[in-house]
C-alpha cells in the first residue's frame, strides 16, 4: 500500500466511518441529556432564569482572579490552544473546504501564515498544560488515562496538520494520510470520551447559571 | 540500427559543434540537478556512447506519450539526441509493418542483446488470459516478457506504464498493470505523467546513455532530478496560497487576478513533477499557468482521487446526506435512551417506600 492509496482510504471511507460515528454519537448524547431533563422547580422564581443562564455561558470563560493568579501560565496556555483549535478548525482554508463538502457552507479563511502560527502557539501551549497536569499532585491524582487519551489525539492532530503543511517528516500526501486519519480517530473518540465538552460545557454553564438566576443569586 | 558510430561523431557530423553540444550537456546536467561537475562527464559520456538501440513498446495506451515527446517547437539538440537513439521498433513511427516490423524487433534484440532499452507506454492487461489486447497474435504480456529479458533496462514512459494510469482505474475491466508489477529483474524507470514531459524523458534517456547507470528515483521509482518536488512547492502561484487568496470558481475575480486554485481542486500539493519549473511547449505555460488546477496525472490513481475539482483536503466521496441520516439517526436514538432513562426514574419512583422509624427498629 502507498501513501497515495493511504490517503485515499483516508479521505474516503475511513472519513466516512468517522463522520458517521461523531455526528451520531454526539447528537445521541447531546438528545439523550435533553430527553433526560430535570426535575420541574416549584418554588417561585426571584428572577428570570434565561438572562442568567446565557450570560453564565459566557462570563465562566472568564478566569476568576484567584485562579489566574495562582497559575497564569497554565490559564493563558489552556486558552490559547482552545483559540488556536477553533481558528485551525474553522478558519483555515483547507479546513473550510471540509466543512463545504459536509454542509454546503463555506467563509473566507485567514491568511496561512496567522493559522501556522496559532498552530506553533497551540501545540507549545499543550505541552505546558501537559506538564503541568503531571506535574501538580492534585492533578495527577486525578487523572485517568482517558485525559492523557484525549490529549494524545488533540496534540496528534495538531502535529501532524502542522508537519504535513510543511513537508516535514514524510512526503505531503503521506503525512496530509497520516493528518486525516488522526483527526478520524479523534471524532471517532469523540462520543465516548471527555471531548464532548466541547458541546455539554454550555449546556452545564445554561443550568448552573439558569439554576443561579432564579435564586436571585450572581453566578 | 545501431552502426558503431558514437553519438559524438554522428553530431560532429550533422554539424553541431562542440560548444553546442557542451551547452546542452550542462542544460541537461542543470535539468538533473546534478552538481556542475557532471555536465562534463555527462558531455564525455554522450560523445562516446554508441548509438543506442531503443524498442519502444505501446500497450494499453494513447498514443499521447509518442505525441508529446515527438512534439517540439523548433528542432532542438533533444531532437538530434532522439534521431541518434536507434529507435529499432516502435509502431507508431516505424516505417515497417506487419511481420517485418516483428522482424526489427528481434534483430534488435539479437544483435544488441542485454545493451538496448525498453520503452514501455501503456499498461499491460492481465485479466482473461491477457487477451484484451494483443499485437502480431501475441498477448502484450508476452511481448513485454520476451522483450524484457534481454535488455539493460526499462522506461516505463507515462502513467499508464508507470501506474496503470486511466486503463487501471476502476473497476479495471481488464485487470491492466503497471510495467514494475510485471518487470521484476531489470531496473524499471518510471517517467510519469499524462503524457509525460519531453525533458524529463530526454534527460533521463540521456542520464542512462552517459553514465550508463539508473538515475536516482524516489519511491515510485521516478527520477528524482524530475520528480523531486511538488507542483505547489514550484507553483508560481504559491504566495497566493499563502495569503489565503483563493479563486473561487473558474470566472470570479480571484481567477481573473490570477489566484490559487487549491479551492477548485488543484492537485499540485500531491502531485511531484517538474510542469512548474520546466513547463510545456517550449518553456510556454503549464495547466496552472493557463487557469485550471493541477489534475495530479503523474501520480498514481489520478484517475480514481475523488474527482479533479475536489479541493485535496476535502473528503472524496459525498458525506453532506451522510451526516444528515447520522444526525437524524443519532436523535432518534437519543430520544428513544432518553426515554428509557425517564421510564426508569419513574418506575424508581413508584417502587419508592418511605422508611419510618419503626422500619429501622425491625429486627429482621
Amino acid at each position: 500500500m502507498t501513501a497515495v492509496d493511504l490517503l485515499a482510504l483516508a479521505r474516503g471511507p475511513l472519513f466516512q466511518i468517522a463522520l458517521v460515528i461523531f455526528a451520531a454519537g454526539v447528537t445521541l448524547r447531546i438528545v439523550e441529556i435533553l430527553v433526560i431533563g430535570r426535575r420541574p422547580d416549584y418554588a417561585e422564581a426571584r428572577q428570570g432564569a434565561v438572562l442568567s443562564g446565557v450570560s453564565t455561558m459566557f462570563t465562566r470563560s472568564i478566569p476568576r482572579e484567584g485562579m489566574f493568579r495562582r497559575n497564569p501560565f497554565v490559564i493563558v496556555s489552556g486558552y490559547i490552544f482552545h483559540i488556536g483549535l477553533f481558528v485551525v478548525i474553522f478558519l483555515s482554508a483547507p479546513h473550510i473546504e471540509v466543512w463545504r463538502a459536509i454542509t454546503g457552507f463555506a467563509w473566507p479563511s485567514l491568511p496561512t501564515p496567522l493559522v501556522d502560527f496559532l498552530t506553533v502557539a497551540s501545540i507549545a501551549a499543550m505541552l505546558v498544560v501537559l506538564v503541568n497536569r503531571m506535574r501538580d499532585p492534585v492533578l495527577r491524582f486525578l487523572s485517568t488515562f482517558q485525559d492523557y487519551l484525549v490529549w494524545a489525539a488533540t496534540f496528534l492532530a495538531f502535529l501532524t496538520g502542522y508537519l504535513a503543511v510543511h513537508h516535514m517528516l514524510l512526503r505531503y500526501e503521506a503525512m496530509l494520510a497520516v493528518h486525516i486519519i488522526s483527526v478520524e480517530v479523534l471524532l471517532v473518540l469523540f462520543p465516548f470520551t471527555k471531548l464532548m465538552h466541547t458541546f455539554t460545557l454550555f449546556m452545564a454553564r445554561y443550568y448552573t447559571g439558569a439554576t443561579f438566576g432564579r435564586k436571585g443569586v450572581e453566578s | 540500427m545501431s552502426d558503431g558510430r558514437t553519438l559524438g561523431q554522428l553530431l560532429a557530423q550533422r554539424g553541431v559543434s562542440r560548444r553546442a553540444f557542451l551547452k546542452y550537456s550542462s542544460y541537461l546536467a542543470s535539468l538533473m540537478a546534478l552538481p556542475p561537475a557532471a555536465s562534463r562527464a555527462m558531455a564525455e559520456g554522450l560523445a562516446k556512447a554508441p548509438r543506442q538501440s531503443v524498442i519502444w513498446l505501446s500497450f494499453q495506451e494513447c498514443t499521447g506519450c509518442t505525441e508529446s515527446i515527438t512534439r517540439a517547437h523548433s528542432p532542438t539538440l533533444e531532437d538530434l539526441i532522439f534521431d541518434f537513439i536507434s529507435l529499432d521498433y516502435h509502431h507508431t513511427l516505424q516505417a515497417a509493418s506487419g511481420e517485418a516490423a516483428e522482424a526489427a524487433r528481434h534483430e534488435a534484440m539479437a544483435a544488441n542483446k542485454g545493451k538496448y532499452i525498453v520503452v514501455v507506454d501503456g499498461s499491460v492487461p492481465v485479466g482473461a488470459g491477457a487477451i484484451y489486447s494483443t499485437i502480431a497474435g501475441i498477448t502484450n504480456q508476452q511481448m513485454l516478457e520476451e522483450t524484457v529479458k534481454d535488455a539493460f533496462a526499462v522506461v516505463a514512459v507515462g502513467t499508464c506504464a508507470a501506474f496503470g494510469g486511466i486503463p487501471h482505474a476502476r473497476p479495471n475491466p481488464t485487470n491492466a498493470m503497471p510495467i514494475r508489477r510485471l518487470v521484476k529483474d531489470k531496473p524499471v524507470i518510471n517517467i510519469s505523467g499524462c503524457p509525460p514531459i519531453p525533458e524529463a524523458m530526454a534527460g533521463t534517456l540521456a542520464h542512462v546513455l552517459a553514465f550508463g547507470n539508473v538515475p536516482e528515483l524516489d519511491s515510485h521509482g521516478r527520477p528524482l532530478a524530475f520528480f523531486g518536488d511538488s507542483i505547489h512547492d514550484r507553483c508560481y502561484r504559491r504566495p497566493f496560497y499563502d495569503k489565503g487568496q483563493f479563486a473561487e470558481s473558474f470566472d470570479d475575480d480571484g481567477a481573473r487576478k490570477g489566484w490559487c486554485l487549491y479551492k477548485l481542486g488543484c492537485k499540485g500539493p500531491v502531485t511531484y513533477n517538474a510542469c512548474a519549473t520546466l513547463k510545456w511547449n517550449g518553456g510556454v505555460s503549464f495547466p496552472i499557468q493557463s487557469g485550471h488546477g493541477c489534475l495530479g496525472c503523474s501520480e498514481p490513481h489520478f484517475w480514481d482521487m475523488g474527482g479533479f475539482y475536489k479541493p485535496v483536503s476535502a473528503p472524496s466521496d459525498e458525506v453532506g446526506p451522510l451526516a444528515a441520516i447520522a444526525v437524524a439517526g443519532g436523535a432518534a436514538a437519543g430520544v428513544a435512551a432518553g426515554l428509557v432513562h425517564r421510564a426508569a426514574k419513574v418506575k424508581a419512583k413508584a417502587a419508592h417506600t418511605t422508611v419510618t422509624v419503626d422500619d429501622l427498629e425491625k429486627t429482621s
